[in-house]
């Protein structure tokens, strides 16, 4: 599964559990404004470390906050390359 | 000449001293007020003066209406009992009790029972004017704050120890404008408040269940200059489009870890601003201050003679001044400090170097967002679903909420959890909705782990570990 898909999938399961229908997940879609407060947000967070093995908001000291869903999936994107990247140089 | 703040018994008293009351306001969500009008007038409507002496519970759902009680009974009633917004209503009745309330001042329409007792907060104010000396005695200010049953524990302050932290920080410029992401029923927020209404600016109250994004909208169009919050309330902030609607000069940071990246994050994105973190609690007071921009404390704040005096003992802050509560309601002083006076925080931290670094809470006590879950109030839950053997509950780090609840369990008879296959899945899902169905949602484990066996240590309690 893509890192796209796999935010995707999680979001969907946050809001299930919590029972909240969501807005369409387009990439404009401001994070705060899609039904998951920033309790559902940092689960996400949590999950996606389960599913991915990262979480790019610790890298690094100095990380800019994502405001729309598109934002948030870059930021995994570019953290998943950095991984192959590392993981590829470790090999 | 003004009186010094401490000598004062009351904030109507020091809003009569200072200066440009007329343009000083409190600006809620749906409504504000004139400070200056809160001299000559109350928002407790004609029956005002029946609440002096009288041990007063605030339960207001709207933090303006709170804000208004607090202003009009601070020196009148004998004690102030202020519920934070998310109090149970099941734990009403014991805290009535334990407080010996006689009056409650509410905004909404809930019968409380209490008698011809029951006081709205109205707007607009009503004529009011200190007569005589009844309505100038000092008021007992109880704070709420979690406990480890749930119920939660009633801390007891003073105007003095509430606004020991502030009464150098008075002269500050008229132009100051306050807000915060705190309510003002928590001890982080009505710092603020203090802050706000004992010094010369205005205060932008958030209104009840308003978005961010409104609220950074309205702390803008007011031109706040000092906000304040938690790290979470940050980093939220910080994840809205309207992050740029405010400006602020100061931007303070309290309630949980401030770490390096919230720091960073904040001081790039607002150039302009003074970014500072303070370690306060309900029982302790303000502790620390830090103003240099680096997560911690400088090491040589330990030991070091002051208003404020710290010192670390098995890894735990320790802190004694005027700023700590009085004690806990019903209880001895001696239940709340040590021999020598300290308030023991609970809060672990270890020096590296030059600078002690905050670890989290002793006793496995989480920090989710600036709110305290105690584990094993959690645990309680997991353990009522009949597959659970035990189950421990701990902190997990988040970079959006400081810290989140996870849960290792060990289900009965199954040596290997990995055996249950299937199944797992439907525990899972089970024991998450008995956890939604009892616990607010911060207490809900974020992650479920299924283990072997939970590490025990001496006598048999499970091996937390801070």
């Amino acid at each position: 599964m893509s890192v796209k898909a796999t935010v995707i999938s999680e979001i969907q399961q946050i809001a299930d559990d919590d029972k909240k229908s969501l807005p369409p997940l387009t990439d404009d879609l401001v994070l705060l404004d899609s039904g998951l407060d920033s309790l559902a947000i940092a689960i996400l967070v949590a999950r996606l470390e389960e599913t991915l093995g990262f979480d790019p908001f610790t890298e690094s000291d100095d990380v800019a906050y994502p405001v729309t869903l598109g934002d948030f999936i870059r930021f995994y994107e570019r953290a998943a390359e950095s991984h192959d990247v590392d993981s590829r140089q470790a090999g | 000449m003004s009186a010094p703040l401490n000598r004062m018994t009351s904030i109507r008293d020091k809003l009569g001293s200072a200066p440009g009351g007329p343009e000083r306001f409190l600006w809620g969500a749906t409504a504000s007020v004139c400070l200056g009008h809160l001299l000559n007038g109350t928002s407790l409507g004609g029956r005002a003066a029946e609440l002096a002496g009288r041990s007063v519970l605030i339960a207001t759902r709207d933090q303006l209406a709170a804000a208004l009680a607090l202003v009009g009974l601070d020196g009148i009633a004998r004690r102030l009992i202020v519920c934070t917004p998310d109090l149970a209503a099941e734990h009403l009745p014991a805290i009535a009790a334990k407080a010996g309330v006689d009056a409650i001042v509410s905004d909404h329409h809930t019968e409380f029972g209490i008698k011809n007792s029951e006081f709205r907060i109205q707007t607009p104010l009503t004529p009011f004017q200190i007569t005589n000396s009844k309505f100038q005695i000092p008021t007992e200010w109880v704070l709420l704050t979690s406990g480890t049953t749930g119920a939660p524990k009633m801390v007891v302050h003073s105007f003095a120890s509430l606004t020991a932290p502030i009464s150098n920080g008075l002269a500050q410029g008229a132009d100051v404008v306050w807000g915060t992401f705190y309510d003002i029923r928590r001890y982080g927020g009505l710092q603020v408040f203090f802050r706000a209404v004992l010094g010369r600016g205005s205060f932008v109250l958030a209104g009840a269940g308003e978005p961010i994004g409104d609220h950074l909208v309205r702390l803008g169009a007011h031109g706040a200059t000092h906000v304040s919050g938690t790290p979470s309330h940050w980093r939220r902030a910080l994840m809205s489009p309207d992050a740029r609607a405010i400006a602020p000069r100061y931007i303070r940071l309290s309630g949980e870890i401030a770490d390096q990246g919230i720091l960073n994050a904040l001081r790039s994105f607002y150039p302009q601003a003074r970014v500072g973190h303070a370690f306060a609690s309900t029982e302790a007071g303000v502790g620390l201050e830090v103003d240099d921009g680096l997560e911690g404390f400088p090491a040589s704040m330990v030991g070091a003679p002051g208003d404020v005096q710290l010192k670390v003992d098995d890894g735990s802050l320790r802190i004694r001044s005027a700023r700590n509560a009085v004690r806990y309601l019903g209880e001895q002083r001696s239940t709340l400090t040590d021999d020598e006076g300290f308030v023991d925080t609970g809060d672990m931290v270890e020096r590296r170097g030059d600078r002690y670094y905050f670890l989290g809470r002793r006793n496995g006590i989480i920090n989710v967002g600036g709110l305290k879950v105690y584990p094993e109030e959690v645990e309680a839950a997991i353990n009522r679903h009949p597959a659970v053997r035990m189950s421990m509950v701990r902190s997990t780090r988040s970079p959006i909420t400081g810290s989140l609840v996870a849960a290792d369990i060990v289900l009965k008879g199954e040596p290997d959890p990995s055996g249950a296959g299937g199944r797992i899945v439907d525990f899972r899902r089970e024991i998450l909705q008995i956890c939604h169905d009892r616990l607010a949602p911060h207490k809900v484990p974020a992650t479920i782990r299924f283990v072997p066996a939970l590490e025990m240590a001496a006598a048999g309690k499970l091996a937390r570990h801070a």
